[in-house]
C-alpha cells in the first residue's frame, strides 16, 4: 500500500517535472539558418552566417523574472553585487520581489547584462548573439528580410520616438515571419556580445577611426547607411556597460539546437 | 525502493534548478571578505601559460595590471604589450613583488597555453611578474565586460578591440584605467605604486 502510494507519487512528480520542462521550451521558436550582411562587424561586408537556433517568442516578463529572483535571491535588488549591476537595477520595483501591480506581463527591465545572462543560464538557455538578434529582427510579418522596406524602417523609427513603451505588456506588437513578437516596439534588448561594437568617436578615447586604434581596423563599415534604425541599435549597444541598467532595456533568451 | 525514489527526485530537481547556483552560494559563504565590486566574485576558470588552472581570486593580495590582447595581432597589440613592459620597468624595485601583470587572451582558440608561453618568451615576459590567461569564449566575453573592453572577431585572423590597461587594487576593485594607444602612462604607474605601497 505504502509502496503503491510512493510509486504514484513518483509518477506524478515525474509527470509534473516533465511538463514543466516542456513548458520551458514552449515559448521558443526555431529560427532556420541563413546569412545576412549586418550593418557593422565585417571588414569585407561579406554575409554573416547564422546557424539554426531557438529564440524566445517574447521578452522575459516581470513575473518570470521575479520567479528567477526567488530561486536566486543573490540576484535580488538588495543582494546583487555592485560588480554585476549598477544602482538602478530594478529600481522601479517596489521591493526585492515586488514589481508594480498589474505589470506581471510587462517586460523585465532595469536589468544588467550579468543578471540577464544568469537568468538565461538558469533556464538552460543563453542570451542571443547580436547577429542572431539582428537576423530575427530584420523580419516583418511576411519577409525574412524587410530591411529595405521603407515602411518597416518607418515603423521602427516611429517606435524609437515613442516614450514609455516598456509599460506595455508583451505580445502586443506584430508577430514576425518566425513567429517572434516584440523585436521592435516594446523594449531594447541585451545580446550576449553587446560589447563587440567598435564605434569610433564613442565614449572611448579612440576618437578617430585611425588604423592604429584597432588591430585589424576597418571594423566600422556601415554596409547600409540608409538603415538608420539599425545604426541606433548598434550605437546604443556601443554605449552600454555590462553592469548598466536602464528602464527601456530588457532581454530574451536563445538556445542552440540540440545536436 | 526508497533509494530509487530519492534518486529520481534528486535527479529531477537537479535538472530543474540552475547548475552553478549551489557552487556560487558556497563561494559567497566562504569569501565574505570579498567586496561587492571585486573581480574575485567572478567564478570563471582560467588557464595560465604554464598550464595551471586558476580563478581570479587566486590572484588576491596583489595589485593587478591587466590588458586584453591576442598573440597573432600585428597592429595595436604589440604597442599595448610594449606599454605593459614600460609600465613594469617603472614600478619601483621594492614594490615589484606586490604587482602582477596579467595579459588575457581574447582569442582562446589560437592562444593555447603553449602559444602564450612562447609569446611570453619572445617578448621577454617570462618571469614571475607576468601572467598570461585564457579561458572559454564565454568567460572571456564576460571578463571583457567587466573591464569594459569591447572586441569583435572581424576576420578569421583578426579582432578589433579597445585598448585599455586596467589597474586593480589588492582587493580586486578597479582602481584606474588607461585608455587608448600612445597615451602617457605616468598616471597608471602612479596608481600602481600608490596601491602597492598600501601593502607594505
Amino acid at each position: 500500500m505504502v509502496l503503491k502510494y510512493k510509486i504514484t507519487l513518483v509518477f506524478y512528480a515525474v509527470l509534473f517535472m516533465a511538463t514543466s520542462l516542456i513548458a520551458q521550451e514552449k515559448g521558443m521558436v526555431t529560427i532556420k539558418r541563413g546569412t545576412y550582411v549586418p550593418l557593422y562587424g565585417t571588414s569585407d561586408k561579406k554575409p554573416v552566417e547564422v546557424s539554426t537556433f531557438k529564440i524566445d517568442v517574447y521578452p522575459v516578463t516581470n513575473e518570470e523574472y521575479v520567479n528567477f529572483l526567488k530561486k536566486n535571491p543573490q540576484y535580488s535588488r538588495s543582494k546583487i553585487k555592485g560588480l554585476f549591476a549598477d544602482k538602478s537595477y530594478l529600481s522601479h520595483w517596489k521591493s526585492d520581489f515586488d514589481y508594480a501591480p498589474g505589470k506581471n506581463n510587462a517586460p523585465a527591465t532595469n536589468v544588467s547584462w550579468f543578471a540577464a545572462k544568469k537568468y538565461c543560464e538558469c533556464q538552460g538557455k543563453r542570451l542571443p548573439t547580436m547577429d542572431e538578434w539582428e537576423y530575427v529582427a530584420m523580419a516583418d510579418e511576411k519577409r525574412i528580410d524587410a530591411r529595405t522596406k521603407e515602411e518597416y524602417n518607418k515603423y521602427i523609427l516611429s517606435w524609437y520616438e515613442k516614450s514609455k513603451t516598456y509599460n506595455n505588456p508583451i505580445g502586443k506588437t506584430f508577430k514576425n515571419y518566425w513567429g517572434v513578437y516584440d523585436m521592435h516596439g516594446l523594449v531594447w534588448e541585451w545580446t550576449s556580445d553587446f560589447n563587440s561594437i567598435m564605434l569610433s568617436g564613442e565614449s572611448r578615447k579612440d576618437k578617430d577611426s585611425d588604423k592604429n586604434l584597432f588591430c585589424g581596423s576597418g571594423s566600422v563599415n556601415a554596409s547600409d547607411l540608409m538603415n538608420y534604425a539599425a545604426f541606433m541599435r548598434y550605437a546604443f549597444r556601443g554605449s552600454l556597460k555590462a553592469s548598466y541598467t536602464t528602464r527601456n532595456l530588457g532581454f530574451r533568451c536563445a538556445k542552440d539546437l540540440k545536436k | 525502493m526508497k533509494k530509487i525514489v530519492m534518486g529520481l527526485l534528486i535527479l529531477l530537481i537537479g535538472l530543474q534548478s540552475c547548475t552553478s547556483q549551489k557552487k556560487n552560494d558556497t563561494a559567497t559563504a566562504t569569501n565574505k571578505t570579498i567586496s561587492d565590486l571585486s573581480i574575485y566574485n567572478l567564478p570563471s576558470q582560467w588557464t595560465t601559460q604554464d598550464n595551471k588552472n586558476i580563478e581570479m581570486k587566486d590572484l588576491k593580495g596583489k595589485v593587478l595590471v591587466m590588458v586584453m590582447i591576442y598573440t597573432s595581432c600585428k597592429s595595436a597589440c604589440p604597442r599595448l604589450v610594449a606599454d605593459m613592459r614600460h609600465i613594469e620597468e617603472r614600478i619601483p624595485e621594492n614594490l615589484k613583488d606586490k604587482v602582477q601583470l596579467v595579459l588575457v587572451s581574447i582569442d582562446p582558440t589560437v592562444d593555447t597555453p603553449k602559444r602564450l608561453k612562447d609569446f611570453s618568451i619572445e617578448n621577454k615576459m617570462d618571469n614571475n611578474q607576468w601572467l598570461f590567461l585564457r579561458s572559454s569564449e564565454e568567460n572571456t566575453r564576460e571578463f571583457a565586460a567587466v573591464l569594459a573592453v569591447n572586441y569583435k572577431k572581424i576576420s578569421p585572423m583578426d579582432f578589433s578591440h579597445s585598448n585599455i590597461i586596467s589597474v586593480f587594487n589588492a582587493d580586486g576593485e578597479l582602481a584606474f584605467q588607461q585608455e587608448g594607444l600612445g597615451v602617457s602612462y605616468d598616471e597608471t604607474v602612479n596608481k600602481i605604486t600608490e596601491e602597492a605601497e598600501k601593502l607594505n
